[in-house]
């Protein structure tokens, strides 16, 4: 089991959300986030004072999948959240130690 | 209470004020007035009522040596207008149909548009709350809803008298007609009494309307100061500026110009209050930002930091609010409606009125676009409001295109004055100043140069030139009588640490710190 925590544009969630789905995803969580990488920030501009906005809003997609779908998972976001722009975000792939369904208390790959 | 001509001017004081607060509890509903006077003037020159003397409700025993006086002198006025009398034998000509159903127009239209003054409550809410951030939210909203609810009750007590002293106070510096609504205490039935042939000395529209719409401005002065203090002022603070500022402040300069005192017989014009409401509320604010100081964090190093606003979405919405109701603040100070010249003029105001105004907002745009290589959403709507200010004195007696030159060099001048505030690191958080004081001394000014009623004083028709000076001279008069009396109070305050919330308290949110409470749900850390 891994999870799988991916940064992406705010206009790209529907894209990710619709490929995951495709290759027989069930679930995922979906959290407001910002931050920077390479991307940094950007400049406004408020009555006539420019400041750099460092904290960009990203949306941060979260989901727990088993082995045998983990790389087809990865390959449809990365393709639904690409724009080959500087900030198009970043996939963080960890082991998953353990899953419980709350329902019915079944843990394991079954519980995913 | 009504006639108060017996009180020596020694006695007459800010405190005086007060004592008639108390006063006005003990009167009953049977002191009738017996005389009503009004001048027939285009401006809100309105005049006290005459009443009876009530030896037991008056405080004459406190001074019985004046009494008689005032008595002989009521004798004089009485004979001078008509009146109405329910126990004496002279009976005022009755209004005609057409008197009365002006006097109903003229009524239910001055109600409406006070009512749309009023509304302006929430745009000024609105563009406060947006241009702060988040964690202020609810202690603007509270110091908004407060001044004016205290504001309105103060002003029936001892403003409202103040301002509208009547005849007896012409071109004075100071009067009073007592507490209540022209003067008449807590009578519960005002319109009983009115007599609405304006001929024969009644009425061309009902006190109430008049006070609804009276107690409109007061309040739109008094809220202006609100967004200049934000995020740092202490609340109890606010209440105590509220008081002072619709109570004694604004009613006393605004007694100079509408309530025929000194300004208005020098011919000063400012027809729905450029100078009067606006610049009075703008100039309040700037003492109050200059005693408060910025906000921590607002200048670092010497250096302007932005504190930007948690949602412009409020300030559009409240903007607009604000664009509708100046539309019940100048077309509605033609005061007389039911004519149609009246509708003429009342309309031909909405027009000059919506021209500044667009042209406000389009110049703040250009320039902010020119200065800072993209259109600065806040700047056009300080903007509209600046060309909204600007064009209040004059918008009855300006030609449309003086009207779009107005809000022009009112939208220049509001950009200017926000980057002005900020090299001298006072801090403003919504341009009250910038939009209402140096705007609204423009409005005032703007009025001398562009307007086409020069003033007539004594047979003389005032110069061009005489006619700016005179303008210059009253704006900038009554911009600082506003300014040096809040820098006291303000003052004061600060010297017994009443005026700023701690530093740990601004940082948290004065949501938090003075109210132990937040205005959204997410809202769990200060930003």
């Amino acid at each position: 089991m891994k999870k799988i925590e991916a940064i992406v544009r705010h206009h790209k969630v529907d894209e990710v959300k619709e490929a995951l789905v495709a290759v027989g995803l069930q679930g995922m969580t979906v959290t407001e986030v910002r931050g920077f990488g390479r991307q940094r920030g950007h400049t406004e501009t408020y009555r006539g004072t420019e400041y750099t906005v460092d904290f960009v809003p990203k949306v941060k997609i979260e989901i727990a999948v088993n082995d045998d779908i983990a790389d087809k998972a990865l390959s449809a976001i990365v393709g639904a959240a690409k724009t080959g722009q500087v900030g198009d975000g970043k996939i963080f792939v960890t082991e998953l130690a353990e899953v419980v369904r709350v329902r019915t208390g079944e843990s394991g790959p079954t519980a995913i | 209470m009504g006639c108060t001509n017996h009180w020596s001017p020694a006695v007459r004081g800010p405190w005086w004020g007060l004592l008639s607060l108390l006063l006005v509890f003990s009167l009953t509903a049977s002191t009738a007035p017996s005389a009503w006077a009004q001048e027939a003037e285009t401006e809100t020159v309105e005049e006290a009522v005459v009443e009876e003397t009530d030896a037991a409700e008056e405080p004459a025993a406190e001074e019985p040596a004046a009494d008689a006086t005032a008595a002989e002198e009521e004798e004089t006025r009485t004979e001078e207008v008509a009146e109405e009398t329910p126990d004496a034998a002279a009976t005022p000509a009755p209004a005609s149909p057409e008197q009365e159903y002006q006097y109903t127009i003229n009524t239910l239209f001055m109600f409406l548009c006070g009512v749309l003054v009023i509304f302006m409550q929430a745009g000024f809410a609105l563009v406060e709350v947006g241009l702060n951030q988040a964690k202020n939210a609810v202690n603007i909203s509270f110091k908004n809803l407060m001044d004016f609810s205290l504001g309105a009750i103060l002003y029936l007590f001892i403003g409202y008298g103040l301002m509208y002293p009547g005849a007896d106070y012409a071109g004075k510096w100071f009067g009073y007609a007592g507490p209540g609504i022209m003067g008449m205490g807590d009578a519960a039935s005002i319109g009983d009494q009115v007599n609405a042939n304006p001929d024969a000395g009644g009425l061309k529209w009902s006190p109430n309307a008049d006070f609804i719409f009276q107690v409109a401005f007061a309040a739109t002065a008094a809220t202006i100061v609100s967004g200049a203090v934000a995020g740092r002022l202490k609340f109890i603070a606010y209440l105590v500026y509220s008081c002072y500022i619709s109570a004694i402040v604004y009613p006393i300069s605004g007694m100079w110009k509408w309530g025929g005192g000194i300004a208005a017989a020098e011919g000063f014009a400012d027809f729905a209050g450029s100078i009067v409401v606006h610049a009075v509320g703008g100039f309040a604010g700037l003492a109050g930002a200059i005693l408060l100081g910025p906000r921590i964090g607002r200048y670092v190093n010497g250096k302007a930091m932005p504190m930007p606003g948690h949602n412009l979405t409020f300030v559009t919405l409240g903007v607009f609010i604000l664009l509708i109701g100046w539309f019940g603040f100048n077309p509605g100070s033609q005061l007389t409606y039911a004519s149609t010249v009246d509708a003429n003029i009342t309309t031909y105001i909405g027009v000059t009125t919506v021209l500044s105004a667009c042209a406000g907002a389009i110049v703040s745009m250009i320039i902010s676009w020119v200065m800072w290589k993209k259109p600065d959403l806040t700047m056009a709507l300080n903007g509209m409001l600046a060309g909204l200010v600007g064009i209040t004195a004059n918008c009855n007696q300006v030609t449309l295109t003086s009207s779009l030159i107005i809000g022009a060099i009112a939208g220049l001048l509001v950009v200017a004055a926000i980057v002005m505030l900020d090299k001298l690191k006072i801090d403003d958080p919504v341009g009250a100043f910038p939009v209402h004081g140096v705007c609204g001394v423009w409005g005032g000014i703007a009025t001398g140069i562009f307007g086409t009623a020069l003033p007539v004083i004594e047979e003389v028709t005032l110069t061009r030139g005489e006619y700016i000076m005179l303008q210059t001279k009253w704006s900038l008069l009554i911009s600082l009588w506003a300014f040096v009396n809040m820098f006291i109070l303000f003052g004061i305050l600060k010297m017994v640490g009443l005026l700023r919330v701690t530093p740990k308290e601004e940082q948290e949110g004065l949501d938090i710190g003075e109210h132990g409470l937040h205005a959204y749900d997410y809202v769990t850390t200060a930003h």
